[in-house]
């Protein structure tokens, strides 16, 4: 088996349902940018329905995440935060957050998690069979170049300067 | 069915809301109206949420179908991606598909079944299982069972991610796959995915049995409870083989009624209207399945894990066969008839689909490459498969231009909806009636919605948008309190 790409972008979303595409559009978005510069090797772009468990399998081996996803009552344009590691203790387990992604990642695998961000990008539509908002398309530009900055660039002192204050980075 | 859907004066009781339902994937809500002294006197399950989705595909090309369908559900898109393409293969006359194909399609769904499964014992259902119904919720998540038996989280996640490799290979990708397509399917397994799936296979069937083999120990050490929690009886309906073997691709409709008679077996589900109906309710999006010869008061019945292992006559793998006729001799079978005999037969089950998965990976048809076939062109198709959940239907009516013009799904969760409101009503009457209203016993609530894996209305989760609403309403109907506790557990009033 081959080694794990250093960097993992993880997006999570249905396309039919309105801006929930945001995270899936974000990241072929992305994946072009990367082919276009000729990095696809460094990085894996991985498109979900919504993270599970056993995506603590797809983090093994990795110098960096991000976590991609739609966001209710983000402030607009997207942010862009640090995940914490989080011990699950909600109501459900339906989707896993991706902070509880790292909780679990360090039961299972006893072992720390690697560095994860999220940028999580602001819809207001997520009826299905809605296309994606005019200001959901505004905001996924601006989160895409807010994207390719971070991979020029991977590494977590470098993401991590960017946590502050990301939205007026944008 | 019992007295408990309709109060005689509802506007006079107290109302509890549980919204949504949690850890049950998509959302529901459960009402119960008390009266001063907390007493039952009302109890629905109520779906919030207007699917669409048959509206949603009309005018779409019926090969597109298969593909779109996925977009319904991001627990189960698999399921509806190969009832489709069985209703598509019905449009195109291809009756009889391809050695290589239908293999293909069986391994893709067996994937399914053990991935579905897995996620839904080991995530959801083991922490209420292993702790019990009253601890505390903090306990009573994955990462709680994490926490405490790392071993069975730890198998949990491989269990669910074999599943998934499986449906990956035979799909062609995580989401959105193409594998099946109407009349065969669009590839065939490589001989290098196969070795790769049969390194593993023979250590996620000792896994499975390890889980068949833990819900028993569950049963014997709460016996009492787990045969009277939710229990009610009712009639089930499932496919069987022709030779009355369990079959989740394809079979005949078997009803069989609550006292243990064959009501109708072997029936074509191509005419599946002849049998089953649907029944609507002012206060329900969903519909009420209902078999025809019983009328809707009488008729409702059980599908999914329990009502197969109990309705078929054997399961033709060795394993899996062995735990079901433990299984129904359990305790002079009393588990066969109880709501959390689901959990067992759910493992069953998985144990089943990972035994046709090593027998797949052993047959050379699996990488065969004739794929499609072809016959005459019709203008309806129905699918149906034993989904993770149930039977699930799909029904197209496709126009001289190849667009749909009509579709009707009825999916697992529908098929038992009445059967979900009878447990809630008998869990409620169980552990509700004359108590203070605490989490533990709303939970007991969501436990016996939880045994029946309903999938409500999923594939959206957009960060913030899975709160879990509770109102107290007072007889007057205004509201007395109120809290809202988000998914990662913040609450708010």
């Amino acid at each position: 088996m081959s080694a794990a790409a250093p960097v993992l972008l993880l997006a999570i979303g249905n396309e039919s349902r309105g801006d929930d595409a945001l995270g899936p559009l974000l990241l072929r978005r992305v994946g072009e940018w990367l082919e276009d510069k000729g990095l696809t090797g460094e990085v894996e772009l991985i498109e979900e329905f919504q993270l599970q468990i056993e995506h603590t399998l797809d983090l093994k081996g990795r110098e960096l995440v991000l976590f991609i996803d739609a966001g209710k009552d983000t402030p607009i344009p997207y942010a862009f935060y640090r995940a914490a590691i989080k011990r699950l203790d909600g109501h459900t387990t339906h989707a896993v957050a991706p902070e509880t992604l790292l909780g679990v990642y360090a039961m299972v695998h006893d072992a720390a998690p690697p560095p994860a961000f999220i940028l999580c990008v602001a819809g207001s539509v997520f009826e299905l069979g809605e296309p994606l908002s005019a200001a959901a398309e505004l905001n996924l530009q601006q989160a895409c170049d807010f994207a390719c900055r971070l991979l020029e660039r991977p590494l977590l002192a470098a993401w991590q300067s960017q946590t502050q204050d990301s939205v007026s980075l944008a | 069915m019992s007295n408990l859907e309709t109060a005689e004066h509802p506007e006079k009781l107290r109302r509890v809301a549980i919204d949504p339902v949690s850890r049950v994937e998509g959302h529901g809500k459960v009402t119960i109206l008390l009266d001063d002294d907390n007493k039952v006197h009302q109890v629905r399950l109520h779906i919030v949420e207007f699917r669409g989705f048959e509206k949603f595909i009309q005018g779409r090309p019926y090969w597109e179908v298969p593909v779109m369908v996925q977009r319904l559900c991001g627990i189960c898109p698999v399921s509806h991606h190969i009832a489709a393409s069985k209703a598509m293969d019905m449009m195109l006359g291809a009756e009889h598909l391809t050695p290589a194909a239908e293999k293909n399609r069986r391994l893709m769904h067996y994937g399914q079944i053990m991935q579905s499964h897995a996620l839904h014992f080991f995530h959801l259902c083991s922490p209420d299982l292993l702790f019990g119904f009253d601890s505390e919720v903090a306990r009573r998540n994955i990462v709680g069972v994490a926490a405490e038996s790392p071993d069975i989280a730890r198998q949990g996640v491989l269990l669910r991610k074999f599943g998934q490799e499986v449906i990956r290979m035979t799909a062609g990708k995580r989401i959105h796959g193409t594998g099946a397509v109407p009349g065969g399917v669009n590839k065939a397994l490589t001989r290098e995915e196969r070795d790769t799936l049969l390194a593993d296979v023979y250590q996620m069937i000792a896994w499975s049995r390890d889980a068949v083999h833990l819900v028993r120990r569950l049963f014997e050490q709460n016996l009492e409870q787990y045969n009277a929690f939710g229990r009610f009886r009712a009639h089930q309906l499932s496919l069987v083989r022709a030779d009355g073997a369990m079959d989740l691709y394809h079979g005949g409709l078997r009803a069989r009624s609550m006292d243990g008679d064959i009501l109708f077996d072997h029936f074509d589900y191509r005419h599946y209207w002849d049998v089953i109906f649907e029944d609507v309710k002012s206060w329900s999006y969903m519909k009420f399945p209902f078999l025809r010869s019983l009328g809707p008061e009488q008729g409702w019945y059980r599908v999914g894990p329990l009502a197969r292992v109990t309705n078929c006559d054997f399961i033709p793998t060795p394993l899996a066969d062995k735990e079901r006729r433990e299984f129904m001799a359990f305790d002079d079978g009393r588990a066969a008839g109880a709501t959390l005999g689901f959990h067992w037969a759910r493992m069953i089950e998985m144990l089943h689909a990972v035994e046709c998965i090593k027998d797949l990976l052993h047959d050379d048809d699996i990488m065969g490459d004739d794929l499609m076939v072809t016959g005459e062109r019709g203008g309806r198709g129905v699918g149906v498969i034993e989904a993770p959940r149930g039977t699930l239907i799909h029904h197209y009516r496709v126009d001289e231009n190849d667009l749909v013009v009509r579709a009707n799904l009825i999916v697992s969760t529908t098929h038992n909806n009445q059967a979900m409101n009878e447990a809630v009503r008998q869990v409620a009457i169980q552990y509700l009636d004359g108590n203070e209203i605490t989490e533990g016993l709303l939970n007991h609530i969501e436990v016996a919605i939880r045994a029946f894996d309903p999938c409500l209305s999923c594939a959206t989760h957009a960060l913030g948008k899975m709160p879990m609403e509770v109102e107290l309403l007072d007889a007057a109907g205004e509201v007395v309190s109120r809290l809202v506790k988000s998914a990662d557990g913040a609450v708010t009033a």
